[in-house]
């Protein structure tokens, strides 16, 4: 394909991608800041436990899960469905197709979040960690989520360039894999519940494939096409990108049955074992990382794009390690029921994938709208506040939950003081919540500033449709709006 | 991999295999459980909750108790105790050797061959088997839980983070009306305690014509004003029902202990 073709029917795809794309970010962004008001809450009642405590849907047990899902599902979820829905449109060079169903999927998939979130702060939370929304809300996100999938399948399917490059494998393994945990957990847990401990497997194997698969898959498969993007390089090498993607697909979807749990024990062997086997691909991607980022060129300054991704993966392998970690029966029995595990999530959640997201997006949008983002200083202080309240937030966790657990194992210690070790740490772990508040708010603001932008400029156009002379013709113009848009 | 049908394959064949081991293969295990007996008797265990009880379990889904408690056990070994029952017909004796004797935190095969040297010296024993661990130093439970202890919860609330106290057995440890207290204001009954207080499951109302049976009796600094009292809702009643219900510490053939 000619270099002139290819520029061409990247910006149509750009195009194509705008209103989808708009509205999954957006949406995301809303849910992101709320979220992080809603970790806010919680973390605060850490230090003073009276703390809004005369509401039933503020009171920890609703906020925490709430907060936990509003950035898994509000916020991870539909911006990596955006993410790769560019990818592919973008790796097969084909513009998006009946744009109105994908649009309409966002703005359902949203709705099923409002809905799920609501039913956990009044109380019908199904119960099971990552899996609180009821059927209401699951239903929908569901669905919403199957004609997302549907679309992205055909797009790749009509792809002009044939090859598949890595990052393919990776977001269409991920295409197969929410909807099948996705179903299967809430079929048996919620629908016609399992009996017993069964429920909590299920639970486990649904947390460890969406948690660390899910995310690893969608979020690597970005980092595989920006990382060479950033840095002018190849990516080092297709062949161990494609180890690792065997692998890690194979033994990592067997992790996540803590060791010790009340189940039989042939359950946590196996997941400690495939832990122990899942070193391999995350040292794999470490490999590739610092070959593929070695030598390149450091493009886009200090707090761009380039500077989230590489975050980003750095941050999945220092939580790809606590998580493997956590696997290992020896280290598992200090580090087991306390904070160390939520430390781990929020790096999962925020530092590793939320983050690559962001330098995804940052890329990205102004390319799909057409405009440049209004505030571009924000988005580099957003960087520096991420980063610094991510680091703030899991590390004092990380080593409050060592401390924490040290203590609980020797029973001489009063189990009160040993849960009010890790007070002193959460005093860090609540400002890097504020940082990141803040983070997310400057996020969430460059989105919405460029949507209006883009609005206010379709406004425009549409003034200037009216007060243009008859002769000009109405159809004309509304086609050449989107030439003028990419000048 | 040259197209999407490999992705498709591999994609498959790596969730298909753990599918069947997570999700499958617990379920053949583990779906048809049914009650067991506790060891050495004829009990059945468990026994289903009562309905308020069952009700209170809603509650702490609810409110996700399960956020900051977890409700199993861990155990890290067993250790044997040779009791004497009888000293038989020569005391002195047994006296003597059992003073050059260890007698606790045995294994099964010390155990063993303590009890035999007083069996040859004329006494009888028996061996006492218990689970060691810090959960179990700490009064949280006698053995460590297993997967017979959930049977009949719906839903199953594991837990996984002990920012307060573990609850397989908080019925073992304080009734329904502690519970209350706790529930309406932690300080009142655990100085210094960080759980937040579940005032609204709780309604502070004018005393009537006579006080309600129900209400609770708080320390004066946490006692409403005069003239009116803290009436637990029917939520917090099973709640309590729920929490003071909890035991998981029968001895069962697969967490074998001493009662």
């Amino acid at each position: 394909m000619n270099k002139d073709l290819k520029s061409n029917t990247s910006a149509e795809v750009d195009a194509s991608l705008r209103l989808p794309l708009l509205a999954l970010f957006g949406g995301a962004a809303l849910w992101l800041v709320l979220g992080s008001v809603l970790a806010m809450i919680g973390s605060i009642k850490f230090h003073a436990p009276d703390f809004l405590a005369n509401y039933a849907w503020l009171t920890y047990g609703r906020v925490q899960p709430a907060a936990d899902d509003a950035l898994l599902y509000g916020f991870c979820i539909p911006a990596g469905l955006g993410v790769l829905l560019w990818l592919i449109a973008h790796l097969g060079q084909v513009p998006m197709r009946g744009v109105i169903v994908p649009l309409f999927a966002a703005n359902l998939w949203h709705l099923g979040v409002f809905i799920g979130l609501a039913a956990v702060l009044l109380g019908d939370s199904t119960g099971f960690a990552w899996l609180e929304f009821p059927r209401g809300g699951s239903v929908v996100l569901f669905i919403a989520y199957l004609l997302l999938a549907l679309w992205a399948m055909m797009n790749f399917a009509a792809r002009r360039e044939r090859a598949l490059y890595p990052s393919h494998w990776f977001l269409v393994a991920a295409l197969f894999w929410f909807p099948w945990i996705y179903s299967t957990s809430n079929l048996f847990l919620v629908a016609w519940p399992v009996r017993g401990v069964v429920q909590a497997v299920i639970g486990w194997w649904f947390a460890d494939n969406l948690l660390f698969v899910w995310l690893a898959l969608v979020g690597l498969g970005a980092a595989f096409y920006f990382l060479p993007k950033f840095s002018g390089r190849p990516l080092q090498t297709y062949y161990l990108a494609l180890f690792a993607f065997w692998t890690l697909i194979l033994f990592g979807t067997w992790c996540g049955i803590p060791p010790g749990a009340p189940v039989p024990a042939w359950l946590p062997a196996t997941g400690s074992f495939a832990a122990a086997l899942t070193i391999v691909p995350v040292l794999t991607i470490g490999v590739i990382m610092v070959q593929t980022l070695r030598g390149g060129e450091k493009c886009g300054g200090l707090g761009g794009p380039f500077c989230f991704v590489c975050f980003g993966t750095g941050a999945f392998l220092l939580s790809s390690l606590m998580f493997l970690a956590m696997a290992w029966p020896r280290f598992a029995v200090v580090t087991q029921f306390t904070w160390f595990d939520p430390a781990q999530v929020q790096l999962q959640l925020y530092g590793f994938f939320a983050m690559t997201m962001f330098g995804a997006i940052y890329y990205l949008l102004p390319r799909v709208v057409g405009f440049a983002w209004p505030f571009p200083k924000l988005a580099r202080l957003q960087f520096w506040l991420s980063t610094v309240g991510v680091l703030l937030l899991v590390v004092p966790l990380a080593i409050g939950g060592v401390v924490q657990g040290m203590k609980l194992n020797n029973p001489n210690i009063a189990f009160l003081e040993a849960a009010k070790a890790a007070l002193f740490y959460f005093r860090f772990s609540t400002t890097g919540l504020l940082l990141i508040l803040l983070g997310n708010l400057l996020f969430a603001l460059n989105i919405f500033g460029l949507t209006f932008v883009w609005k206010l400029s379709l406004l425009k156009q549409a003034l200037a449709l009216i007060k243009a002379p008859l002769e000009t013709g109405s159809a004309s113009i509304s086609l050449r709006r989107d030439k003028e848009v990419k000048a | 991999m040259k197209n999407g049908f490999w992705v498709f394959c591999a994609a498959l064949i790596a969730l298909g295999g753990s599918w069947c081991g997570f999700v499958l293969a617990p379920e053949l295990q583990l779906g048809g459980a049914k009650q067991t007996t506790v060891l050495n008797s004829s009990d059945v265990y468990p026994i289903e909750l009562s309905g308020d009880a069952t009700l209170g379990l809603q509650v702490y889904r609810a409110d996700g108790c399960a956020a900051c408690h977890t409700e199993q056990v861990r155990q890290t070994g067993t250790a044997c105790s040779v009791m004497l029952t009888d000293a038989g017909k020569n005391p002195e004796a047994i006296t003597n050797l059992i003073s050059s004797l260890v007698l606790t935190n045995l294994t099964k095969e010390d155990a063993d061959a303590a009890a035999a040297k007083i069996a040859a010296a004329g006494g009888k024993t028996e061996i006492h088997l218990t689970a060691t661990g810090p959960d179990i130093a700490r009064g949280w439970g006698m053995r460590r839980s297993v997967a017979e202890d959930y049977l009949y919860d719906q839903p199953v609330q594991l837990g996984s983070l002990r920012a307060g106290p573990d609850l397989s057995n908080a019925g073992a440890r304080a009734d329904s009306s502690w519970q209350l207290l706790h529930l309406y204001a932690p300080k009142s009954v655990v100085k210094g305690s960080t759980m937040p207080p579940f005032r609204y499951l709780f309604e502070v109302r004018k005393i009537g014509r006579e006080p309600s049976p129900d209400a609770l009796k708080l320390p004066p600094e946490f006692a409403p004003p005069a003239g009116y009292e803290v009436v637990p809702k029917s939520e917090a009643k099973q709640l309590a029902a729920y929490l003071s219900s909890l035991r998981a510490s029968v001895p069962l053939y697969s967490a074998p202990i001493s009662p």
